[in-house]
């Protein structure tokens, strides 16, 4: 097992209030980010996520706690050597926050200016390659879509060859289309760099596309953290189905919905969610609950994703009511998991 | 009249144009750091130094509220220090400095702050110095403010440069009170009046052309 690239420790922020109790903006966070992998921080405005993610360059200080970047404690950094640290970390932002001044070449060279670097150019038109926008090499952002100037922001933030990368929701202010370029983009530089990218968001469905490990962050505490696939198949916390609600499987169809009631008495079918998880979600266990048990399932939804590279399914289907809870059973000892959303008659 | 007269209203432009070019150079050599650190220095901020902002500003504000006029008669002890006299249009320069690098600066802070505070974060997180920060970043992105801003300090200045005529100062303005008023001359008010007017309109013309120069947030006729 490898050391984490990040690790928070007991992490609080409080922020002084006058003439009042502080605020607390984050609480005994304890949290591992693992070397060369894709995290997600998911939660609410006002969550903590942003000042969480922005103690990992020193922008944000703990009240009480460490802050671990490969190795080395970014809370107590200070001056020169917290300079040192944040030159190994790269960050994108939600408005990009490239210079208007400045045209892309200009932009992405800035942070090797910063560096004292010298022989900046070759540097820059490889990092202009990389994310694909060397026609627009002497343009300047205004000139340029969100898309573009997200890659501008993206190869400013790969340019002093960092080991982390810090991204606050940077898709937040992008159309669907471009969003999955970006997130596409991400995943790309992860594989091809091995680069460690850490990434806040509110959207469950980028946590779907890019992470292997997601934290869930309400009121300044972690509620729920582990592999994305793990957490997406058993959400233990309301706060964590409620950002899965429309991101995973399947919605249930119209026609169905306005029939359904929440009583099985007279009703003819029992309206059952299934979620194949791993290996299971490739097995024919419906057709084998039929040829088995001899149930006979009416299929009314269904999906299949893949979530941090496993495949992920969803289905909604009838089950003739009366053998319902039986053939729950049975599909559970088979390693799926159900849930009976409600009756039609 | 007018043969006589031109040299004269020539002459008088020349002394206002060195006026008011020195006083806006010295003024911005003053007032343009001060404005800097004025923008960059309240609590928390980049530089932080919330005292000596306080002060600074007090001090800033206090040279602005003065009336020109007596700024111009109160420091002539000050005047008569640095320029070796009191009198002309060389010994001018130094109240009109005063005047201007406390209403620069404050121009200069002005479009400092207007730099979205995003960019000074992202250069944090570049692992930027506060140095840095200024030079590559604040000066540059506040660029075309600074350039009004100081297109609107010169145009004042062109103002105040009519009022040194009361310490002996020359220039466009003094001309036109002391042909125009005194000697019954309204014409030669009215040629002052009409080069000012000039003046105003061609600084006012090359200011906001060189700013639009630096200008590029908005895209202009490039093509996307």
């Amino acid at each position: 097992m490898q050391a984490p690239a990040i690790s928070f420790l007991d992490v609080t922020r409080r922020y002084p209030q006058k003439g009042g109790s502080d605020v607390i903006a984050l609480q005994d966070i304890t949290l591992s980010v693992p070397q060369g992998a894709v995290t997600g921080i998911i939660g609410r405005s006002g969550a903590g996520k942003s000042t969480l993610l922005r103690m990992v360059n020193g922008l944000e200080r703990p009240s009480a706690g460490q802050v671990m970047v490969n190795g080395r404690d970014v809370g107590a950094a200070s001056g020169s050597e917290l300079r040192a640290i944040r030159r190994e970390v790269g960050m994108i932002f939600q408005h990009f926050n490239l210079l208007a001044s400045r045209t892309v070449a200009e932009n992405i060279a800035l942070p090797l200016e910063i560096a004292g670097e010298r022989n900046i150019a070759p540097r820059v038109a490889e990092l202009i390659e990389r994310v694909g926008l060397t026609a627009q090499t002497n343009r300047y952002p205004a000139e340029l879509s969100g898309g573009q100037k997200q890659r501008v922001g993206i190869a400013r933030a790969l340019a002093t060859g960092p080991k982390v990368l810090l991204s606050d929701e940077a898709t937040s202010a992008l159309d669907p289309d471009t969003t999955r370029q970006v997130l596409d983009l991400l995943a790309r530089i992860n594989r091809d760099l091995g680069l460690t990218i850490l990434l806040i968001t509110h959207e469950m469905a980028v946590v779907r596309d890019i992470c292997s490990h997601v934290a869930v962050i309400e009121g300044g505490q972690i509620v729920e953290a582990g592999e994305t696939y793990a957490v997406f198949s058993r959400p233990a916390h309301p706060t964590t189905r409620s950002f899965l609600k429309g991101v995973t499987g399947v919605t249930m169809p119209q026609f169905v919905a306005e029939r359904l009631r929440d009583t099985p008495e007279g009703a003819s079918e029992a309206v059952v969610q299934i979620t194949f998880t791993g290996t299971h979600a490739t097995d024919p266990m419906l057709a084998r609950l039929t040829a088995e048990r001899g149930v006979s399932v009416n299929i009314l939804a269904g999906a299949i994703e893949e979530i941090g590279d496993q495949p992920f399914g969803s289905l909604i289907v009838g089950i003739p009511a009366e053998r319902a809870e039986e053939s729950r059973r049975f599909l559970e000892e088979h390693g799926l998991l159900t849930e009976v959303l409600g009756y039609v008659d | 009249m007018w043969t006589n007269l031109a040299p004269l209203l020539w002459e008088s432009t020349l002394q206002t144009l060195y006026m008011v070019a020195m006083s806006t150079l010295i003024g911005t050599l003053i007032g343009g750091p001060l404005g800097i650190f004025l923008a960059t220095s309240r609590r928390g901020e980049l530089l932080s130094a919330p005292i000596l902002n306080t002060v600074l500003g007090l001090v800033v504000n206090a040279a602005r509220s003065t009336p020109f006029i007596i700024l111009v008669v109160a420091i002539i002890p000050l005047t008569r220090l640095i320029a070796g006299t009191s009198i002309g249009t060389t010994a001018a320069i130094v109240p009109l400095t005063i005047a201007s690098a406390p209403f620069i600066a404050r121009l200069i802070e002005t479009a400092i702050r207007e730099v979205d505070a995003g960019l000074i974060e992202a250069a944090r997180a570049m692992g930027a110095t506060p140095g840095q920060i200024v030079r590559k970043v604040l000066i540059p992105e506040a660029m075309p403010g600074i350039i009004l801003g100081l297109t609107l300090a010169v145009v004042s200045l062109i103002g105040y440069s009519a009022m040194v005529g009361a310490v002996g100062g020359e220039g466009l303005g003094d001309l036109g009170i002391r042909y125009g008023y005194q000697r019954f001359m309204p014409e030669v008010m009215l040629a002052v009046v009409v080069i000012l007017i000039v003046l105003v309109q061609l600084v006012q013309s090359l200011g906001e052309w060189i700013a639009s120069r630096f200008d590029k947030r908005a895209p202009r006729n490039r093509g996307r």
